[in-house]
């Protein structure tokens, strides 16, 4: 049975209930434990420092050179907080309403009233880190709205919202690396996790300059390397981001949830050629003030600019009227996929949907829109070569973000005791649909504020264990086996790349078990997966040995656990015989094409179980007790 | 279209390097100048070699993460622009282009194209940060801070960390890094109280990793793919001044 260890009390006061009873560890006995975090962006910075702060011994880990460089730095558009600021009816509840209804009633209620009830503490605490947020004239604080509220509750750091709130957490971690309560490990790379006993325990991690594999033991083990939807291989995240940590846990018993809810963003730069690494994100701010719209006519090849009012189609607005052009994100993917399927789309590959500012500078002048998107609008032209001032955009559905990850408790713990997933790697507060700016929001509760509060709870009985080391067996056993592993990874020699496979997997997750997915498609993908796999393990080329930096073997170990979890993620698509939210099953939706939830029967949380090559479904029934799931509507 | 990559490689910190060029076709004017050395790559598997060694990881400018010099120019011929959004389209069929690392004492060359650039870590431990635990802080909006002064703030906190102002610079100076981090922190009213601290500790510090010092040639400012502007070296080196004599 999966226990969420819901605290008791009403919604409001469970935190603080939960507070109350939690253990306590005196300072003296934390100096003596030690914790392993392996990541750097929001959640695992802003843990390792706190957790220094309050003194324990901690060991951070990262693949980039920086922990600066962790994939929380190219958020753009800002962070949620219900501060009410602008005394427009915005409250704890509110916040927690649109965010539940966000998701499409697919996580917990105690574990999303907490992400809105932490959301104002974490405002006070990046501007006391030194943010630079926007402001008023007067000095106050600036909010603007994204999709799917009604309220303005977002607060941004120009188009560099993420960047800033990383360095203050950053800056954080090395201030304690200089009181020598962190100890730093960039260009370290997990490969696999070391359970002894049914405990979390340590890690085998690789570093990239050496090559050479190395052992750490700590007391907790701490994931936050963030999302998955690289097994899109175009998306919006870095090139370096995996699925490889959270994939070995769940490998070594850690339950996956949700595999299968991943965010597609609709406003990001269409795809051009096949050679392309990348999908850039155009933030989702843009839709403030930026109208969508594609030509009524089919395959209209006009400029986009010569193209009278009355021939546009601004089908968001057509079809959402009250939130218009700030629809949530997975309706607003969707019906840019429904234009484009249908032959509406425009640009050279005719896969992209205009995004128009115009009527927006008739309205606030030039300098004003300059003043809030400036920089998005340079970051377009020195992409494309286009002055998106003087025409419209082109933008397109990318792969952004993974709601899916190791299932965790309310104490954010998975099912192995010990080891934590902190972040975007966890599924906690998002359901089957993550609303804007509520992520950098999670990603930092969870590593400042909630996190360091509930690890005690788990700590105080390993206070009384033996403290592991990198002696026991059990590490030898398992480093030896990431070893075997990279050797036949080298030892393959076949003739394709790695970028090649990489490719033909993303085609397969794209194509079945992205914006939308139907049961025939997710059989074949799962098939063809299968094949990928085999004919990944016999025809890789893998150049270089592995006592060196080799890049091109980093890539093959990610991409190696990449192909397994799209199979999880498959099945999990199929098993799901609903639409909700990002999760759109063909079968199941309305005569208008909306999407169709069943909550006589899917009103749970799909937990995976790792069986050898195959999954076993738990489930963790969610249970409504104060908000009634309704037909979520933005009409 | 078609180029001729001459690039530095270099099997680790020890070895010497050399140049070797590599005539790569099949290219397109749309691929990023990293997508041409991923396409380079994976022509190297093909034929069994070693594939070169560069950094990135965003792609989209924010991360700092990479940066090679570019026919004798940090981040390539454009102006305030990063390695991974610089497109082929900026060359021309037939470009002989070289590539090399970035070259300063205070970044030791790891491997081909990477260099270990944890100097600029070690700069921001010694002060780039805010004395204040978390859960201490007060309500936002106690604190107020105009707009304009927000501005400025911002204008140098947006500092990548990528290094092209060291790499580009005839002394190797990490001025304008130190700078734009010193000037972000001690122009905001939360980081008044450690301003001279912290400005004395990080130039120190800047000194300690060998970098060399700033004769404003401004070179720095031109590469930068924020465009921060080298009037923050100045600032610094008031506040400097300021915190020697004044404390
Ligand atoms: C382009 C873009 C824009 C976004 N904009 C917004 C926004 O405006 N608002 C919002 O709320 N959210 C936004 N998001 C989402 C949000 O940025 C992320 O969900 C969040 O930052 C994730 O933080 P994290 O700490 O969980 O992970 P990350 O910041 O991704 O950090 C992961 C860390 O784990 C490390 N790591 C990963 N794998 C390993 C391994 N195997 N071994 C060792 N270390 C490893 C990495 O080195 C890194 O340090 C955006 C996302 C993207 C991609
Ligand atoms: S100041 Fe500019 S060039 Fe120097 S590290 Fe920062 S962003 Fe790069
Ligand atoms: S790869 Fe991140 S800035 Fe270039």
């Amino acid at each position: 049975m999966l226990d969420s260890k819901i605290p008791e009390g009403s919604l409001e006061n469970k935190w603080r209930n939960y507070q109350i009873k939690a253990q306590l560890i005196n300072p003296a006995n934390k100096k003596k434990l030690n914790i392993i975090v392996v990541g750097s962006g929001l959640a695992g910075a802003g843990a390792a420092a706190t957790l220094a702060e309050l003194g324990y011994d901690v060991k951070c880990f990262c693949y980039q050179d920086s922990a600066r460089r962790a994939h929380s730095v190219a958020a753009q558009g800002g962070i949620n907080a219900a501060k009410n600021y602008q005394h427009d009816g915005d409250s704890v509840w509110r916040m927690f309403h649109d965010t539940l209804k966000g998701g499409d009633f697919r996580s917990r209620e105690a574990n999303v009233y907490r992400l809105a009830e932490l959301s104002a503490p974490l405002i006070d605490h990046y501007v006391q880190q030194g943010v630079p947020f926007a402001r008023e004239y007067g000095g106050v604080l600036v909010n603007r709205s994204f999709g799917g509220v009604q309220v303005q509750r977002t607060f941004y750091a120009r188009g560099q919202t993420g960047q800033q709130l990383l360095l203050a957490a950053y800056s954080q971690l090395y201030k304690m690396k200089r009181a020598k309560k962190v100890e730093m490990f960039p260009r370290h790379e997990l490969l696999d996790l070391v359970v002894i006993e049914g405990r979390a325990k340590g890690i085998i991690v690789r570093d990239l300059i050496t090559g050479k594999l190395k052992r750490f033991a700590a007391d907790a083990v701490v994931l936050a390397t963030g999302g998955y939807s690289r097994v899109f291989r175009l998306s919006t995240l870095a090139i370096g981001c995996n699925g490889s940590a959270i994939w070995k846990a769940h490998k070594r018993g850690a339950y996956f949830a949700a595999p299968s809810f991943t965010q597609i963003h609709p406003t990001a730069l269409p795809q051009t050629s096949e050679a392309q690494s990348k999908l850039t994100l155009m933030s989702e701010s843009l839709r403030n003030d930026g109208r969508i719209w594609v030509p009524k006519k089919k395959g209209d090849d006009r400029k986009a600019n010569t193209i009278p009012e009355g021939e546009r189609d601004y089908y968001l607005e057509r079809r959402y009227p009250s939130f218009g052009n700030l629809a949530p994100r997975d309706i607003a993917s969707r019906a840019a996929k429904e234009r484009i399927d249908a032959g509406y789309g425009v640009g050279r590959l005719k896969n992209a949907v205009y995004l128009d500012f115009k009527h927006a500078i008739e309205r606030f002048g030039m300098e004003t829109i300059k003043d809030r998107y400036g920089n998005l609008f340079k970051m377009y032209k020195k992409i494309t070569g286009v002055d998106a001032y003087n025409e419209p955009m082109q933008i397109s559905p990318a792969a952004h973000f993974s709601m899916g990850g190791l299932w965790v408790d309310y104490e954010l713990m998975t099912t192995i005791p010990g080891l934590y997933a902190i972040g975007e790697c966890n599924f906690s507060d998002h359901g089957a649909n993550r609303l804007g700016a509520n992520s950098l929001l999670q990603a930092s509760i969870d590593g400042y504020f909630v996190l360091p509060n509930t690890i005690n709870n788990y700590l105080a009985h390993a206070l009384k264990e033996d403290h592991p080391t990198t002696e026991h067996p059990e590490f030898e056993r398992v480093e030896n086996e990431v070893k075997e592993h990279i050797n036949k990874l080298l030892s393959v020699q076949g003739n394709k790349t790695v970028d090649h496979f990489h490719r033909e997997l993303g085609k397969v997750m794209w194509q079945e078990c992205a914006m939308s997915r139907n049961a025939e498609g997710l059989e074949k993908a799962i098939a063809q997966i299968k094949g990928i796999i085999n004919a990944f393990w016999n025809e890789v080329n893998v150049t270089g040995g592995h006592k060196e930096m080799n890049t091109e073997l980093e890539k093959a170990l990610r991409l190696a656990d990449f192909l397994e979890m799209g199979l999880l993620m498959c099945t999990d698509a199929l098993e799901r015989e609903e639409s909700c939210g990002a999760h759109f099953r063909e079968e199941f939706q309305t005569s208008e094409g909306e999407a169709l939830r069943n909550d006589d029967t899917y009103s749970y949380v799909s937990a995976w179980e790792y069986n050898g090559g195959s999954f076993n479904l738990h489930k963790e029934d969610l249970t409504f007790e104060n908000v009634q799931p309704t037909v979520r509507s933005y009409k | 279209m078609k180029v001729i990559f001459k690039i530095w490689r270099q099997e680790n910190a020890a070895s010497k390097g050399n140049f070797e060029s590599y005539e790569v076709d099949g290219l397109t004017k749309d691929m990023s100048f990293l997508e041409a050395l991923d396409h380079l790559n994976e022509l190297l598997v093909s034929i069994n070699k070693r594939v070169i060694a560069y950094e990135y990881d965003c792609r989209e400018g924010i991360c700092g993460q990479c940066g090679v010099f570019i026919n004798g120019r940090a981040h390539g011929p454009h102006d305030h622009m990063t390695t991974c959004q610089l497109h082929m389209r900026s060359f021309e069929d037939g470009d002989t282009i070289v590539v090399e690392p970035w070259r300063a004492s205070a970044f030791p060359i790891i491997k081909d194209l990477v260099v270990d650039r944890s100097a600029l870590d070690n700069i921001i431990e010694k002060g780039g940060y805010i004395s204040a635990k978390t859960g201490t802080a007060p309500e936002a909006n106690a604190i107020l801070v105009g707009k304009e002064l927000a501005d400025k703030a911002m204008d140098a906190a947006a500092c990548i960390g990528c290094g092209a102002c060291v790499a580009t610079c005839k002394n190797s100076s990490a001025s304008l890094f130190t700078a734009a981090k010193i000037n972000h922190l001690n122009s905001l009213p939360q980081g008044k109280q450690e301003a001279s601290k912290r400005v004395l500790e990080m130039t120190r510090q800047m000194e300690l990793e060998g970098f060399g010092s700033c004769t404003f040639t401004g070179a720095c400012e031109v590469e930068c793919p924020e465009g921060i502007s080298i009037l923050n070296i100045a600032e610094m080196n008031a506040r400097r001044t300021k915190a020697k004599w004044l404390g």
